[in-house]
């Protein structure tokens, strides 16, 4: 079952394509990465497909809910973490927690769990009545990670989570994903770290708009004969900026 | 869809309590402001600063200069002798008058004649002038009744026929004290001002911090959104308010006469319409800096063609026409007649009317531009 699929879809600003008909297809429990530079169209692809902004051509599916026409619905099943979480900082962490809860309307024992189960696998624990301003980088992330979890999603969009996060915070950041993959969580994971790229079960680089290669990294490199995903890439880029000239 | 408001009403009253500096913001300067607007607010004019010329230097020009300084709206500071000194003080600004009584006033009064006295003035600030030359005209029609008063004594004549006799009284501000006329209007900028600002500003914060974009995605409504975060600052207005009128009723004494509850009722009615605006201005801002901006552009036209300095009637036709969009301009005759007149709902209703309907466009307006920006 396919849970997030695209089919040409496309965001044009003016004269500029941040998307260029992008087709994407990924089933129920798979870790897809996203990879490319700055400005190649990660954020607008995760904002198309979690309905916050209308495509201009195309059309998109998540968990079987139009992104446009049912948008609303659409987001009860998902999260989305964007590239810097919005956090309260002036709020402590189980504030910042609680006030999600309310929102994604968590109540009862489900919640209580909830919230213990996400405080202990972020490790938060100690730092409950911390305000979230006062949290290293690390620890900020994995706490706006806890509050997109709130509502157990069954889709979640992590628009380079751990830009700017120290090796530790990143390898405990992993770990509550693959945890969620047990889960069968889907999720579409954006980054610029190519050895986070390899982690995933398959990645497309985009460039520019354009989706130019979609394959498990194992596959990418004995297609390309290199060693690294790194070097892959650049021969896929420079390939495509030799046909575009 | 009421849980998920209080969600954010609550966690706005969390970050705003949370906030020294948001709560000397919200509680303490309202409280200093109209500390200094109920002192300086006030267009009662007297002790000014009076030079004399007196080239007389009789009986009859010492009364009447006597006359001007015994009133306590004019205080000889300077006797002055010459005409460059005379020019020289008010080129200063060291006097704001100079009474200049000529040689032959007292030979040119006893003689019968007509005798001149001029009065030279600062008309750069012109309200003030106006008002002095008010009081100079009182003084010398007092003077030139006893001047025929004595004329008539001396002729031996009876008191003469009918006088027309204007005896003014003064309603509602009794001793026409200027403080009583602004303070209300003082309490309604604050309002206006707090409860455009503070809205525009959390709204816009949400933005900066990236917290929008993470609401937008969850099942929020719009509509729950803008309740959450627009009810708070209501609430703090009207606390704002309260803790105001009261400091203004007990330090100034400024005379509440009317309803408290249909001040309140007023208060919330002028509400809508400043929050609305304040949501609308978040709208157009993506920072804080922008929607600070927005605000004072749209606060000063507000303030200033609301009649609260500059009265609606003598304004030109156009904009008196464009004042009827103004919602502060209702709100001021609201606020005034509950405070002075003590008047109620039967005289106050047509200004609620074209009050709550600019309320209910503006709010919804914003809204649905909100709703738009969320999508």
């Amino acid at each position: 079952m396919s849970v997030i699929k695209s089919v040409n879809l496309t965001r044009k600003f003016g004269s500029l394509t941040a998307v260029n008909g992008l087709n994407l297809d990924i089933p129920e429990g798979e870790i897809f990465g996203l990879v490319g530079p700055d400005g190649a169209g990660k954020t607008t692809t995760m904002r198309l497909l979690t309905g916050i902004l209308e495509p201009t051509g195309g059309e998109a599916w998540v968990y079987n809910k139009h992104v446009v026409k049912e948008a609303e619905p659409l987001k009860e099943n998902i999260a989305y973490m964007s590239q810097r979480f919005g956090l309260y900082e002036d709020l402590t962490v189980l504030e910042n927690i609680n006030f999600y809860a309310d929102i994604y309307c968590v109540s009862g024992k489900q919640r209580s769990d909830k919230i213990e189960q996400l405080l202990g696998f972020s490790g938060l624990i100690p730092f409950k009545k911390r305000l979230a301003g006062k949290l290293s980088g690390g620890m900020k992330q994995k706490l706006g990670l806890a509050c997109a979890l709130i509502h157990t999603p069954k889709v979640l969009f992590l628009d380079e989570p751990t830009n700017g996060v120290d090796p530790v915070s990143r390898r405990d950041f992993w770990k509550i994903l693959y945890d969620l993959l047990k889960e069968k969580v889907t999720i579409l994971y954006s980054t610029s770290y190519l050895d986070e790229a390899e982690r995933c079960r398959r990645v497309g680089l985009i460039h520019k708009g354009s989706l130019l290669n979609c394959d498990t990294p194992d596959n990418i490199k004995s297609q390309y004969n290199t060693k690294t995903l790194e070097q892959a890439f650049i021969k896929i880029i420079n390939e495509y900026e030799s046909g575009h000239k | 869809m009421f849980e998920r408001a209080q969600a954010i009403l609550i966690k706005e009253f969390k970050q705003v309590l949370r906030d020294p500096r948001m709560k000397t913001v919200i509680f303490i300067s309202p409280l200093i402001q109209i500390i200094i607007f109920g002192y300086a607010a006030n267009k009662d004019i007297d002790f000014i600063p009076t030079a004399i010329y007196d080239k007389d230097n009789t009986m009859e020009s010492r009364g009447l200069i006597r006359d001007f300084t015994y009133s306590k709206y004019f205080i000889p500071k300077r006797y002055i002798y010459t005409d460059i000194e005379q020019n020289n003080l008010l080129d200063k600004g060291l006097t704001n008058v100079v009474l200049h009584i000529d040689r032959g006033f007292a030979r040119d009064l006893n003689a019968g004649k007509d005798a001149e006295v001029q009065m030279a003035l600062d008309g750069s600030d012109s309200n003030t002038a106006m008002i002095v030359l008010n009081y100079a005209n009182t003084i010398m029609s007092n003077y030139q009744q006893v001047l025929i008063d004595k004329q008539r004594d001396s002729l031996g004549e009876m008191s003469s026929g009918a006088q027309v006799d204007l005896r003014d009284r003064a309603w509602f501000n009794e001793n026409l004290i200027s403080r009583n006329y602004y303070l209300p209007g003082v309490i309604a900028s604050i309002v206006t001002i707090m409860s455009l600002l503070l809205t525009a500003m959390a709204i816009v914060r949400e933005k900066e911090i990236g917290t929008m974009e993470q609401l937008i995605v969850s099942p929020l409504k719009p509509l729950e959104l803008i309740f959450g975060k627009l009810l708070p600052f209501a609430v703090i207005a009207v606390i704002q308010a309260s803790l105001i009128t009261t400091l203004g009723v007990l330090w100034f004494h400024i005379p509440l006469r009317g309803n408290i509850i249909l001040l309140l009722i007023a208060t919330c009615t002028y509400l809508f319409t400043t929050l609305g605006a304040g949501l609308f201005i978040s709208t157009i801002s993506a920072t804080q800096q922008e929607a600070m901006m927005s605000v004072f552009l749209f606060y000063m036209p507000t303030f200033l063609l609301s009649g609260f300095a500059y009265p609606i009637a003598n304004m030109p036709q156009v904009i008196q026409w464009f004042t009827f969009l103004n919602p502060m301009r209702y709100f001021l005759v609201i606020i005034r007649g509950i405070f002075l007149k003590g008047v109620g709902i039967e005289v106050l209703w047509p200004q609620f009317i074209p009050l709550l309907s600019i309320g209910f466009v503006v709010i919804i307006l914003s809204a649905l531009r909100f709703k738009k920006r969320i999508a």
